[in-house]
């Protein structure tokens, strides 16, 4: 039985002037799956990423998002934006910041209602973080914050979820409940996911892409040493479905 | 207070009180945008305005409005469309807007009354028409920010997902640069172009110390400017000094004041 397609990508090139980020990209990503895209730092990840969300168009190529331009097909997008990125001393509370999520819901000129704070409340108590509403962001952890980033994705009701860099510099305990949390939310929505860290998320996520400017992907979750070491451009052991393995550097002239 | 039987000082107060208000509705998304330095390029810009106002024969808030607003779309513009470095740009639009007004003013015959005042601002010498522009320009503020209060905020916050999440960002970006440029034209009468910065900043900075909720620090801020605007109002008249620089000698002690309480820390989490 084949799935319906969610995101297509088809050859698809991306330069920032003269730099070439991505070069010749395919992938197709169907319903309910749980990709995980691995890489090095400057690989292109969240480049990637942007193209699927219409924020970076490609060069060349094409991309299709739920059949149609990424653009239009945002209101069935939720996003986890790179956690770097804020000014966590903004004034805003939890409970706000998640309502944001509600926006297309409600729409200009108009306050949030009361459907609004429910379902904000309920995603709040999905992610763990419904005594913490009232909290103003900046006092929650790293962890704690990336868990209301990923409410605020999920009140727009998203069919696709799209996470940057979830869970870097969140501890490993946090780490572990974060991808559960995730893998509850698969059964749901698609989900792709961009990490630089192999290790921790080959474990949770169901198929695997390496990017380093260009895809190496297969639709599944092994890929061989030889890809991975295109990828990272260092030898790595193999990894195959549900072994965690980490990328180690093979010292020249061990054995 | 016999001070209030004087209309001037009636003008006076209202003026202050609308000033409070503007300054502590935009002052916030100000400070929390971080864009003080684009407001300072439009305020500055103005004056180019204010020098057209005098050449043209007009009332040079008019002349402000118009200076003001265009310097707000050139600065959104570049910051947007072109690869232009923001920050440079405002410079040079800061820099081209104080030399225009100098020599629009040096065009106009005869002595230009008042220039002083539109520089470093003279409260005291607001005419009612002016009062009643500036509440004009004050329900406009007020009422676009009630609007868009949701937008606001979002944009503010993460500007990125509020794309995503179907918010009309660009045109939310033009519009606070425009009601900051409003803003800014409330205010050169009461403290001046020079010093249009401080009322934008020092209240909400002040603000965002004690509160952690942008409606607030609004709330907090338009008090902090009424107090701020009277003191310095009765200062210089007591002392008999420059009423704008004196509200803003004000502003400046209260915030330095204000370090010395304990403000509600927020944990920054940097990695």
């Amino acid at each position: 039985m084949e799935s319906e397609q969610i995101v297509k990508l088809n050859e698809v090139c991306v330069t920032y002037d003269d730099l070439v980020v991505l070069e010749g990209v395919n992938l197709s990503v169907h319903q309910n799956d749980f990709l995980g895209i691995m890489g090095p730092n400057g690989g292109g990840k969240t480049t990637l990423l942007k193209l699927i969300l219409g924020l970076v168009h490609p060069r060349t190529g094409e991309v299709k998002v739920f059949g149609t331009a990424p653009e239009k097909a945002r209101k069935f997008v939720g996003y986890v934006p790179q956690h770097s990125r804020f000014d966590f001393d903004f004034p805003v509370s939890v409970e706000e910041v998640v309502l944001m999520g509600r926006y297309r819901h409600s729409g200009l000129f108009k306050r949030y209602d009361g459907t609004d704070r429910e379902i904000t409340q309920g995603a709040l108590k999905t992610v763990g973080m419904w005594e913490l509403g009232r909290r103003q962001i900046g006092k929650l952890s790293r962890g704690q914050q990336q868990r209301v980033l990923l409410a605020r994705a999920l009140v727009s009701e998203p069919q696709l979820l799209i996470l940057d860099e979830p869970t870097a510099s969140v501890d490993a305990r946090m780490q572990t409940g974060f991808y559960e949390l995730l893998g509850e939310l698969k059964h749901k929505m698609t989900i792709i996911l961009v990490s630089h860290d192999v290790g921790a998320v080959s474990v949770h996520v169901d198929k695997i892409a390496c990017l380093n400017r260009r895809l190496f992907y297969h639709n599944s979750k092994e890929i061989t040493a030889e890809e991975l070491m295109k990828t990272y451009q260092c030898p790595v052991e193999m990894i195959a479905h549900g072994v965690p393995h980490r990328v180690l550097k093979k010292h020249e002239g061990n054995d | 207070m016999e001070l209030l039987q004087f209309d001037f000082m009636r003008n006076a107060l209202i003026a202050g009180i609308l000033a409070s208000v503007v300054c502590g509705i935009i002052g916030p998304y100000v400070v929390v945008n971080r864009i003080v330095f684009i407001s300072g390029g439009i305020s500055h810009a103005a004056f180019g305005g204010i020098g057209l106002g005098y050449l043209l024969g007009i009332n040079p808030i008019w002349g402000a409005v118009f200076f003001s607003l265009a310097s707000a779309f050139s600065i959104g513009g570049v910051s947007r469309w072109t690869g232009l470095r923001q920050d440079t740009a405002v410079g040079i639009m800061w820099a081209i807007g104080m030399a225009l007004g100098v020599i629009f003013v040096g065009l106009t015959p005869g002595y230009a009354p008042d220039l002083f005042s539109y520089l470093f601002g003279n409260i005291l010498t607001v005419p009612f028409s002016d009062v009643v522009a500036m509440m004009i320009l004050a329900a406009i503020i007020i009422l676009l920010v009630s609007l868009l209060y949701k937008e606001l905020l979002a944009f503010s916050f993460d500007e990125e997902f509020a794309v995503v999440a179907g918010v009309p960002v660009d045109k939310l970006y033009f519009l606070l640069l425009c009601l900051i440029a409003l803003t800014v034209v409330v205010l050169i009468r009461i403290v001046g172009i020079i010093l249009v910065i401080a009322l934008l900043t020092i209240p909400a900075a002040i603000s965002a110390r004690f509160t952690h909720n942008l409606k607030r620090m609004m709330i907090l801020s338009v008090l902090l400017g009424m107090v701020f605007t009277f003191c310095g109002l009765w200062l210089s008249a007591v002392l008999n000094l420059a009423s704008g620089a004196t509200i803003i000698l004000v502003a400046g002690t209260a915030f330095l004041l204000s370090l010395l309480f304990k403000a509600e820390q927020v944990q920054t989490s940097k990695a």
